[in-house]
């Protein structure tokens, strides 16, 4: 690797392992975080994301492997003297002093002189969208608001990385969903590096230029959010991005194009392109996204699919945008998980009401069998 | 109804109340009203202040008294600086059982009785004693020592006697501090002496104030641990008023002495309290 190929990266992780005694944490994880990118770690919680965060922050000692920030490896330096910060699940704002006081104690740490430090504590609040918060008490202020100061007291420090550890856990929805669109401006703002590990996957999707998945102290994938959920790369990606009807079935013949897969509830199935090394007698988990079901009252609407079939509307589940239809196939009795278009012609759908469901078999998507998939 | 709950509230509170004006308003009341009384002949009294004039005229109880308070603030300071590190570590770097032992050990000095306590360190510090023979075994020094009867022992004393009233309320006000406040700290470049000047002490204030309101009010009216181990020198005001009730039966001035060192240990807690801006109701709440 060349110099400028390190430099253009802020963050890299070689080979990172940590083990507690006996448990393996972090097994062998190596990442690259480039330069100005918002770079999410999602995975369920005891995955080992926390503890990846923690080993960059320098909170915890790798037992193998390098990190290295700006191409310089940081394992031997002190938490106090890495060029990275952190902002914590409860944000861990000192009560003890003001807004301003907070902002700049990293900042009194190096020594500045006072003017100085009033002077880009002021700046910052202003660039976070709370110029007259400095003299404020910290209990003063808005769940969002101590947000924003706890990223202001990071930012004013000019870290080469920002580390975010699920901050918006303590949020309520609609303020969550107000913070995920703020904290992407803040970070093309302030265009700094941010690694942000989450467990919830639309703030993940939402934010990230790249999304690591990660499972058991492993990453099942690296990609961005769009790879990730159109194209996963293992059953656990697959039931974990997104919601997915699954099915478990055997492999009865492969071809270039894909498989027919006959699942255990006796539904065949034609699955798409398949990646991994799978051949006939193998079993598998096939996912189908709600929203690549194409849904009609005849069965001329779906004749064209590579799968196709007949059953009984059971529920509407209605949720807006959203909204939902449970369909009971005739032949085989398995229940499908169908998202309702919005245009009006299912608006009536009722319980009980034939309809016929297709999807092109590039949308079922195949997987060698696993029992840990991200599906709660 | 009204008059109902009025009653119940009456009978509620009547406990606190009795016990408030039995053990405590009607005594001082009592021992106001006779420091105040000055004997002008056998059982012929008089209203005036001879007894405090008294204090202030006779220089051996004004030192004695100022003495006492000087040595009270010292081993108040003394038990927090051992006392901090000691508590520190049982609430943060201490986990699970090394924690609930370390908890322990603080505690069971006062499974014995004072006295008991006090005689432990008298077998230790006397002149025939452990640390002594130690000293003459070990070759340091050729003829016994005496430890005892000095300012040095009475401090000792002080600060084994109140170590747990310092330890606990500090425990408590640093276990309430989030790890990741110390972590944030470290993160945002603070040393290990700024994160404990800004964000530690800051947070354990009221645990602070209010465990040294309580060794200082301790070491203030001790009786036992200065006698004992400062020997007939000790000159600790509580042994003046001992000596006017007990000794010379003056209950007059004895209370005058009392009232004294009542005021004394309020202006003191009052200034502490003004210095460190802290309110009574903020670290006893």
């Amino acid at each position: 690797m060349s110099d400028s190929d390190q430099l253009s990266h802020d963050l890299e992780c070689r080979h990172v392992t940590k083990s507690f005694g006996d448990f393996i944490a972090v097994k062998d994880v190596s990442f690259t975080v480039p330069k100005g990118s918002f770079f999410s770690i999602l995975g369920p919680s005891g995955c080992g994301k926390t503890t990846i965060m923690r080993m960059i922050a320098g909170f915890l000692d790798t037992s193998s492997g390098d990190i290295l920030i700006k191409g310089r490896s940081v394992l031997d330096v002190a938490p106090n003297r890495r060029p990275v910060n952190m902002v914590f699940q409860h944000l861990a704002l000192f009560p003890m002093m003001d807004v301003a006081g907070n902002i700049g104690y990293g900042l009194r740490r190096r020594g500045l002189p006072g003017p100085e430090i009033a002077k880009k504590v002021g700046a910052v609040l202003e660039r976070v969208g709370l110029p007259d918060a400095g003299p404020k008490n910290i209990n003063q202020l808005s769940g969002g608001q101590k947000q924003r100061v706890a990223i202001a007291r990071c930012m004013v420090l000019d870290p080469d990385v920002l580390l975010l550890d699920e901050p918006l856990g303590a949020l309520d929805l609609k303020l969550r969903d107000h913070m995920k669109v703020e904290l992407k401006k803040l970070q093309s703002q302030f265009d700094t590096t941010f690694v942000y590990i989450t467990h919830d996957q639309s703030e993940a999707l939402v934010m990230s230029d790249q999304i690591a998945v990660m499972n058991k102290g492993e990453f099942e994938q690296v990609g961005t959010a769009h790879q990730l959920y159109y194209d996963p790369a293992t059953a656990f990606v697959a039931g974990f991005v997104g919601d997915s009807n699954r099915w478990r079935g055997k492999i009865q013949t492969r071809n270039a194009k894909g498989a027919k897969v006959s699942a255990t509830d006796g539904l065949a199935i034609l699955a798409g392109p398949i990646s991994q090394p799978l051949s006939k007698g193998d079993d598998v988990d096939i996912f189908v996204r709600p929203e690549s079901i194409v849904i009609s009252f005849d069965a001329k609407g779906v004749g064209k699919f590579d799968n196709n079939l007949q059953g009984t509307v059971e529920a509407v589940l209605f949720n807006g945008a959203n909204s939902r239809t449970l369909v009971r196939e005739t032949a085989t009795g398995t229940q499908v998980d169908v998202a309702l278009p919005q245009t009006g012609e299912f608006a009536e759908l009722t319980p009980g009401t034939e309809v016929h469901l297709g999807w092109g078999r590039a949308q079922a998507r195949c997987f060698a069998a696993s029992d840990d998939v991200g599906v709660i | 109804m009204a008059a109902g709950r009025k009653l119940g509230v009456l009978l509620l509170m009547a406990p606190l109340l009795l016990w408030l004006s039995t053990l405590i308003i009607i005594p001082h009341i009592n021992m106001f009203m006779l420091s105040l009384s000055e004997k002008v002949d056998v059982r012929v009294y008089e209203t005036g202040i001879a007894n405090y004039m008294a204090f202030v005229e006779e220089p051996l109880y004004w030192n004695t008294f100022g003495r006492t308070a000087i040595m009270s603030i010292a081993a108040t300071f003394l038990t927090l600086l051992i006392g901090f590190p000691v508590a520190y570590y049982i609430a943060k770097i201490a986990k699970g059982r090394l924690r609930a032992t370390l908890f322990l050990l603080c505690l069971v000095p006062f499974w014995v009785s004072e006295l008991v306590r006090t005689f432990g360190w008298m077998i230790l510090l006397r002149e025939s004693g452990i640390l002594s023979g130690f000293l003459q075994w070990s070759g340091l020094v050729s003829g016994p020592v005496e430890f005892l009867y000095n300012d040095a022992a009475i401090m000792v004393g002080l600060v084994y006697t109140s170590m747990l009233f310092m330890v606990v309320p500090l425990v408590t006000t640093l276990d309430s501090l989030d790890d990741s406040m110390i972590e944030a700290g470290y993160d945002l470049g603070g040393s290990g002496y700024s994160i404990l000047r800004e964000v530690v002490i800051p947070h354990a204030m009221p645990g602070i104030v209010s465990g040294c309101i309580v060794v200082f009010m301790l070491s203030l009216g001790n009786y036992l641990t200065p006698v004992l181990l400062g020997g007939k020198d000790s000159l600790w005001f509580t042994e003046q008023i001992y000596a006017q009730f007990i000794t010379r039966f003056n209950w007059e001035q004895g209370s005058a002495f009392g009232f004294l060192l009542l005021l004394l240990s309020s202006l003191i807690v009052w200034a502490g309290l003004k210095l460190s801006g802290q309110s009574l109701s903020k670290t006893m709440g």
